[in-house]
């Protein structure tokens, strides 16, 4: 049975029964409702103008994202609140302060700024440099040079904080729950279909029924399909809604992600296992996309420069793969046949990651390598682990990204690591043996030589730390 | 060093964070509105074969397609010297050209409509580097030489000689909202555009002769740009004159706004340059002569790269004396996008080639840098003329950087550097202090021109239109500032409208850093005329002397009586008054001789210095600024508030385009960093974590509008001292021995390639090092 998008703009409750299921809430609120406040600056996700806040209940309380309106479907946004700009109404704290601080100039991005602001005001807690830098990392701003961005948000970020949302939360979860109420979103418009699946056993049938669909979890690399290539996409199928396959938990030695788990649900427990984990997921995308992007996105998609699979290859990760009621599991490595081909069959689904626990002596670092700190796509990315027993490496798994066609291990070097004393003379070894791993491409993110060269510095890289003493990267662990 | 004090926030800050101040795309559409979408060619160069635009006509919703042959008028949107078709004849110069619009009753179909379009091109060999360009002799215009003393003869003489060749990347504009132009069909023919430009006449004039009417039919409209930074002074005319075309052919309302990835491949980008210098010095690090040929990638149409190369030409002595100099400009045609202004327009080109050559210079002596800056300065009454024979009357440079130098704590921070360099194998720092001087007036002397319009209102408010344009930049506030404070008001009595090329004509573009200074002193000529007629009215009203009536915080004072503005003009209106008035403006002094390349080509120059610490990553090439001392000179700052966001956006942008920002050309000559995602301008992180901006305390020597000075440009070009400090980390991966090559930008490629070449070389025989 088919319904409309039940969702609150602002505070009005709206139904939307005939917008497109591929419209983008940035094109709907300036198209169809007149909300121009929120500006499109790229239309694919990386400059942040297009900010907007979603609320939404988690555990009794509203729980506040940033996201990129421009590449955000419009039924995506069923049973929350959708809050732009223009439901600020002009004197809110973080408002104030932008004008205060001179933290507009051209004022483009600005009602991009102010939302992640948002976003970030109702997150509980003292916000730290740190945190303000990590939730504007999605936002750019041409003009100013951030620094009174910054200032206004030190100044407005203050504790205790309180504004009319946080008045009216009560009321506004009532309202929501209410339409949570609803049966799972199945909306067909304008020769389109978006389904929206609330447990992994539906998605199955659902995907079982049409294997052509196309499963998106944000939609962070499918908006773009959209917005850049003009695909045309009649049957959307979203894990965004699977509360069962969001989890991230503990299961005896294992860590187990859901692949509807997004970047921002499972950071904690990554971070748990190394604290490269924390630094890695937080240049991952930006918040805007890590609070909708998943990790299952990330794979099933199979980038060759998707920034979580040489981690989890490393680590020795394995997915829980699903068609109908069949589960395999596959070994992460495995899953990748070529240039974005993966072993996934018609209509099948990557449902869970599976991590084994690390034992005791295993040595792990990640580094990434991009054009920028924040928000840019890896040139290269090395992941290494090394299980070291009385100084000896027995077991090492090198992954890198950037360097061949897929995410792939470093087998030569990984065989000239192996046995040897873990020391510089071995590292260096399998640094020359990197030049028989990979042959890697000379792109607009970097040349071949430098690829190879920074693979192997990586690998030196991660090895000194290992040594101890100070960190040697130039924005630390932080 | 002064603190800046408060001032009224931007004009439209209120407006702009509740998302209320529209741009031209957030304007209500006509019930009419058409959108539209340009198709564009794939190659770089190449013969137009056929265009079949049947695929898009047969799609729902396309009304009309465009083509060159459907033009009435000039098909050409080029500023100065023709040759920019508003869509391509036959010739395809490079990839991303457009060849055809499509206007269609949604943008989707316009888009679908529009990538539809088949057009065949029959392929020819392209040009697509500078290199290739000189070793082929394509060039746009033919090159300029600029020569004082005799360099080749200095060089010659000199004790010591160095040269080498540097490599300057180009980079996107990236304002942050696209070219976009709507175009309204009026009465009879006529048309107004709206268009996100810094050069309203312009698009007004391109506009009527590619309609084939005259200049009176067509007006242009700009309330505000999302940015601008030269990017929408020639380059939102396509955009413009395509909307108009389209509109015109349809008889409806057409709005074009470029696609992120369209507009980054159809418009023009700051000049990438290679530079090949050689420098004459003594053993004291004294400069005798200095020859540079300054090689820009003009792309594939003039637009205005002359000026632009004119003016890297103008600062390839950046600060210092040149007894001998040789500056040579040349301008590349290459069958890539048409590269355009960018804040510093060449200015920052021609300083990085002087500031790298002086680097070079300390290292090889074994100096530190800054002495040998500090050696060569520009003095004050002797060794005061530059290379195109101005004499320089206002420099403030010794003084400036001697206070940075201890402000900043230079000394000490090298020595704790070295110390700190030494028990880091694999983190390396370094440190530059580098100055700037800025010629400022546009160089083609007749630009340099403004109009203004006042008009007093009954009750005592007051209505402002100029020639300018705002981009951000806060130049309406300072207009307004300016009325405001000619007439005694509050800033909030005195609103600046939209520019309108009906209210003020033949405007010169938004550029050059000029925008105060002129349309401010046409604003305060129209506010004089206007208050001289006052302060007759009042003398003859009130039988008082003239010199009896002041304008003051609290009101008129008239004698011994007070009035408030309101009830004075409401009296002057009774009494038949005129309350409006125009105002014009034409910088005094200012003079240049193209041909012999001698003259006075700047009104005055603006200064500033930073001292800029980097960190490097020795194994990966990351760096990362950890803290910048700015000091800058603005003169008396008419609004602090909106000078120190200047200084500090023309930082941070500079920063990005000389160690982040990488335009990235395949060899078929495609550029494939056209998006945000690929294309990587800073974020808040990039910003230095310590970040110390000050202004210097002087009133302008010259006569500008309250003493100010000039703020758009120059400070990007602090930035130097950034990368610089980069090249300086670089060199103690090799104890400061050699001195490494950096192109720009320093990004983490260029960087550790450059830490590897030093690598290769201490291996090599002493004297085959260098």
């Amino acid at each position: 049975m088919t319904r409309p998008i039940r969702f609150l703009l602002g505070d009005a409750e709206v139904s939307e029964a005939a917008a497109p299921p591929t419209l983008t809430l940035l094109r709907y609120l300036r198209e169809r409702r007149g909300l121009v406040g929120t500006k499109e600056g790229c239309a694919e996700g990386d400059c942040g103008a297009c900010t907007v806040a979603i609320a939404e209940p988690r555990d009794g309380r509203l729980a506040y994202k940033a996201v990129n309106a421009c590449i955000h479907f419009l039924p995506a946004v069923d049973g929350k609140q959708v809050i732009p700009i223009e439901s600020l109404g002009g004197d809110h704290p973080l408002q104030r302060a932008m004008v205060a601080h001179h933290g507009s100039q051209c004022g483009f991005c600005t009602p991009g700024f102010v939302m992640s602001l948002f976003a970030l005001y109702h997150r509980p807690g003292r916000h730290d440099d740190k945190a303000i830098k990590d939730m504007l990392a999605g936002n750019l701003c041409r003009c100013t040079g951030y620094r009174p961005i910054l200032d206004a948000a030190r100044d407005a970020l203050g504790e205790p904080r309180r504004d009319r949302f946080d008045e009216a939360e009560t009321a506004t979860l009532a309202r929501l729950e209410t339409m949570r109420g609803e049966p799972p979103l199945d909306y067909a418009a304008a020769g389109g279909r978006y389904v929206a699946p609330r447990s992994a056993d539906q998605l199955a049938t659902v995907l079982a029924a049409h294997p052509e669909a196309r499963l998106v979890g944000g939609a962070t690399d499918v908006g773009l399909w959209v917005t850049k290539e003009m695909r045309e996409l009649p049957l959307l199928v979203s894990t965004a809604e699977v509360e069962d396959m969001a989890y991230v938990r503990l299961a005896g030695d294992r860590l187990e992600i859901g692949a509807a788990a997004t970047y921002a649900g499972a950071v904690e427990a990554l971070s748990a296992l190394h604290v490269d984990w924390r630094l890695l997921l937080r240049r991952l995308g930006s918040e805007q996309i890590r609070a909708v992007g998943t990790i299952g996105g990330n794979i099933a998609n199979g980038s060759p420069i998707g920034d979580t699979m040489p981690p989890l290859i490393a680590l020795g990760a394995s997915l829980m793969l699903r068609k109908g009621g069949t589960r395999r599991s596959l070994a992460l490595e495995d899953f990748y046949l070529g240039y974005r081909k993966t072993a996934l069959a018609p209509g099948e689904f990557v449902e869970a990651i599976h991590l084994t626990l690390p034992p005791a002596h295993r040595r792990f670092a990640v580094h990434k390598l991009a054009k920028r700190f924040d928000q840019d796509i890896s040139s290269v990315l090395g992941a290494f682990a090394f299980d070291v027993e009385s100084g000896r490496v027995v077991r090492a798994r090198l992954a890198f990204g950037g360097m061949a066609a897929v995410p792939k291990r470093a087998i030569a070097a990984e065989t000239a690591l192996t046995g040897q004393p873990f020391e510089r003379a071995a590292i260096e070894q399998a640094m020359e043996a990197l030049g028989r791993d990979f042959q890697p491409l000379d792109d607009h993110r970097a040349s071949a030589a430098y690829r190879l060269t920074a693979a192997r510095n990586l690998l030196l890289k991660a090895w000194l730390e290992l040594q101890g003493g100070d960190s040697i990267r130039i924005h630390g662990h932080g | 060093m002064a603190e800046p004090a408060p001032a009224p926030p931007h004009e439209s800050a209120w407006l702009h964070v509740a998302g209320a101040a529209p741009y031209i795309d957030d304007l209500p559409e006509r019930a009419d509105c058409l959108h539209a979408a340009i198709a564009q060619a794939s190659v770089a160069h190449g013969r137009l074969t056929k265009i079949d635009i049947a695929p898009a006509l047969a799609l729902p919703g396309v009304v009309a397609v465009m083509l060159a042959k459907d033009v009435p008028g000039i098909n050409d949107c080029a500023p100065i010297v023709a040759g920019d078709p508003i869509l391509a004849v036959d010739e395809i110069v490079y990839a991303g050209q457009a060849v055809a619009a499509v206007a269609a009753t949604s943008l989707d179909a316009a888009r679908r409509a529009a990538s539809r379009i088949k057009i065949a091109i029959e392929p020819m060999p392209a040009i697509v580097t500078v290199d290739r360009a000189l070793a082929v002799g394509s060039f746009l215009t033919p090159s300029q030489t600029m020569t004082k003393g005799d360099a080749a003869d200095g060089l010659a003489r000199a004790p010591r000689r160095l040269e080498g060749t540097l490599r300057l990347g180009g980079q996107d504009h990236f304002y942050l909202e696209g070219q976009v132009a709507m175009a309204l069909p009026r009465e009879g023919g006529d048309m107004l555009v709206l268009s996100s430009t810094q050069h309203p006449t312009e698009i007004q004039h391109l506009v009527a002769k590619a309609l084939g009417r005259g200049f009176k039919d067509v007006v242009c409209e700009v309330r505000r740009m999302g940015g601008g930074f030269g990017g929408k002074e020639t380059q939102a005319a396509q955009t413009a004159c395509i909307a108009a075309l389209l509109a015109w052919k349809t008889g409806r309302a057409v709005k074009l706004r470029l696609d992120r990835d369209v507009d980054m491949t159809l418009t023009g980008k700051r000049h990438d340059f290679r530079i090949d210098w050689q420098i004459g010095f003594d053993d004291a690090g004294r400069i005798s002569a200095w020859s540079v040929d300054l090689a820009a990638r003009g792309g594939c149409s003039v637009d205005l790269t002359d000026p632009v190369v004119d003016r890297a030409m103008f600062h390839a002595d950046n600060a210092y004396y040149l007894e001998h100099a040789r500056i040579a400009g040349h301008r590349c045609r290459t069958h890539t996008v048409s590269n355009t202004a960018f804040r510093g327009f060449g200015g920052p080109q021609g300083m990085c080639a002087i500031e790298y050559a002086i680097d070079e210079v300390a290292r090889a002596l074994g100096k530190d840098a800054l002495d040998v800056r500090l050696a060569n300065l520009y003095g004050h009454g002797s060794r005061d003329v530059t290379p195109y024979h101005q004499r320089i009357k206002d420099n403030i440079l010794p003084e400036l950087m001697r206070a940075l130098e201890t402000s900043s704590d230079y000394r000490n921070r090298r020595r704790a550097i070295a110390a700190w360099n030494a028990a880091h194998p694999w983190l390396k720092k370094g440190l530059a202090l580098t100055p700037a001087k800025f010629g400022i007036s546009f160089t083609n002397t007749f630009l340099n021109q403004a109009g203004a319009l006042v008009h007093v209102y009954t009750d005592g408010t007051v209505q402002v239109s100029h020639g300018g344009t705002e981009m951000g930049q806060g130049l309406n506030t300072k207009i307004a500032q300016v009325v405001a404070s000619a007439f005694a008001l509050d800033f909030d009595r005195v609103k600046v409208t939209a520019t309108v090329t009906d209210k003020v004509p033949n405007t010169s573009a938004t550029a050059a850093s000029a925008g105060t200074d002129l349309n401010g002193k046409a604003a305060a000529d129209a506010a004089d005329k206007i208050k001289r007629r006052l302060i007759a009215f009042g003398a003859e009203h009130f039988k008082v002397p003239p010199d009896r009536i002041r304008f003051t915080a609290q009101g008129i004072e008239v004698g011994t009586r007070r009035l408030t503005f309101a009830e004075l003009v409401g009296q002057a209106y009774m009494a038949r008054v005129q309350l409006w008035d125009s105002g014009f403006y034409a910088t005094p002094e200012i003079h240049f001789d193209r041909e012999r390349q001698r003259g006075n080509p700047f009104y005055y120059f603006a200064y500033g210095a930073a001292c800029s610490e980097a960190l490097i990553d020795v194994l990966t090439g990351e760096s990362r600024i950890l803290r910048a001392d700015l000091l800058h000179d603005v003169g008396n700052s008419i609004n602090p508030a909106i000078d120190l966001g200047q200084i500090e956006g023309g930082y941070i942008q500079g920063l990005g385009w000389l160690t982040a920002e990488e335009l990235w050309w395949d060899p078929a000559g495609r550029l494939r960093t056209h998006a945000p995602s690929t294309y990587k301008i800073p974020t808040a992180r990039d910003l230095p974590e310590d970040f110390r901006v000050a202004f210097w305390p002087e009133a302008n020597h010259a006569d500008t509008i309250h003493r100010s000075k000039a703020v758009g440009e120059p400070p990007l070009m602090l930035a130097i001292s950034a990368w610089l400090a980069i090249k300086d980390a670089v060199a103690a991966t090799a104890e400061h021995r050699l001195s490494p090559q950096l192109d720009a930008p320093a990004t983490p490629e260029r960087v550790l390639l450059a830490i590897e070449d030093l690598k290769r070389r201490a291996k090599l025989p002493a004297e085959a090092r260098s």
